[in-house]
């Protein structure tokens, strides 16, 4: 019997095969990005490897920050990252509306350049959590969501100890008036497994959006729920990489 | 060598759970009294040099720019020891 290895997952997937180029950074620390690499795979595109000391973005047509812990979050998570060379590209060409999607520190990593308002801390309960978790898609129209519906409940691991979201009130105001919500830890009864707000983020936001759509930041971990054999059993984070895919096959 | 001390802290409206982690403990310790803990970031910086204006000018950006996330935090900076002085 012989197993695919990620190395030779070939690049035609749902979608059919693709000359996408999705670049993949890794900082010092960072622990999801292979898998993130795989997750881009699957959905049919190119997985690119980028290094975050070169400032050249390979010509890739989108760019995911994974999760991790880079720098080791010493200063602040992703306060350090924020200013490595890669970065200063990435934002430079994200205010120019290159498709970014960050994960976990990818999301602390873009609040920190500002690319996404608001900022994250320390869990209100101290305590790392790691779970699957349910969420709602809020938003299906930006860069990364087209593939799912508006109000869609979906199930992906989640882990961080820094994941608590907060902004000023007239942020969050604006944020909810625009419907830059992309995502809400599902909190309703539904979840009386006290799977709700893993973590005190303001109005149980789990991930939001830039008013362009093209920036996504999100605290749980869609690469690791691709395959039905691991994770949570179910591939309810695939349409991720199938919606950014799509949009660019079809831009 | 003169040292300059940058103080960072969450903004009042900012829930401190470390902070009120402290101070939950402190009465089963024998302290009492102690209303509300807050807990911050203290960066001593030891400086190259004439700790002029410009100098303090540039630390200051360093604090704003990098040491404090100002959405969540506040800062100040005061220089501790002069050097000469």
């Amino acid at each position: 019997m012989t197993h695919p290895s990620p190395a030779t997952t070939p690049a035609g997937g749902p979608s059919g095969r693709s000359n996408t180029r999705i670049g993949v950074i890794t900082f010092p620390g960072t622990l999801d990005d292979r898998d993130t690499q795989r997750a881009v795979r699957l959905a049919g595109a190119e997985a690119v490897p980028l290094w975050h000391r070169d400032k050249d973005l390979k010509q890739v047509d989108a760019v995911v920050l994974p999760g991790g812990f880079s720098y080791g979050d010493y200063l602040r998570a992703g306060a350090i990252s924020r200013f490595s060379p890669v970065m200063e590209t990435v934002i430079e060409q994200a205010r120019a509306g290159l498709p970014v999607l960050g994960i976990c520190n990818g999301f602390q990593v873009l609040t920190e350049t500002h690319l996404l308002p608001g900022a994250m801390l320390r869990n209100e309960s101290l305590h790392f959590v790691c779970r699957d978790q349910k969420l709602r898609v809020e938003n299906a129209g930006t860069a990364w969501t087209t593939d799912y519906t508006a109000g869609q409940e979906i199930s992906v691991p989640l882990k961080n100890i820094d994941g608590r979201y907060v902004a000023d009130e007239r942020t969050l105001d604006m944020l909810e008036a625009e419907g830059r919500v992309a995502f809400r830890y599902l909190t309703g009864g539904d979840t009386a497994d006290g799977y709700g707000n893993p973590n005190g983020s303001l109005r149980d936001i789990a991930g939001i959006t830039n008013e362009a759509g093209n920036v996504v930041g999100l605290m749980p971990h869609p690469e690791h729920a691709v395959e039905p054999l691991i994770g949570t059993g179910r591939t309810d984070g695939l349409g991720f990489f199938t919606s950014i895919l799509k949009k660019l096959v079809n831009a | 060598m003169a040292r300059v001390v940058v103080d960072v802290m969450l903004k009042p409206e900012i829930l401190d759970p470390q902070g009120q982690a402290v101070q939950r403990a402190l009465p089963r310790l024998g302290f009492e009294g102690i209303r509300d803990v807050r807990q911050g970031k203290r960066f001593e910086l030891e400086v190259e040099g004439p700790v002029d204006d410009a100098a303090l000018a540039r630390i200051h950006e360093m604090a704003e720019t990098f040491l404090a996330n100002t959405v969540i935090e506040d800062f100040t900076v005061h220089v501790e020891d002069r050097a000469g002085s």
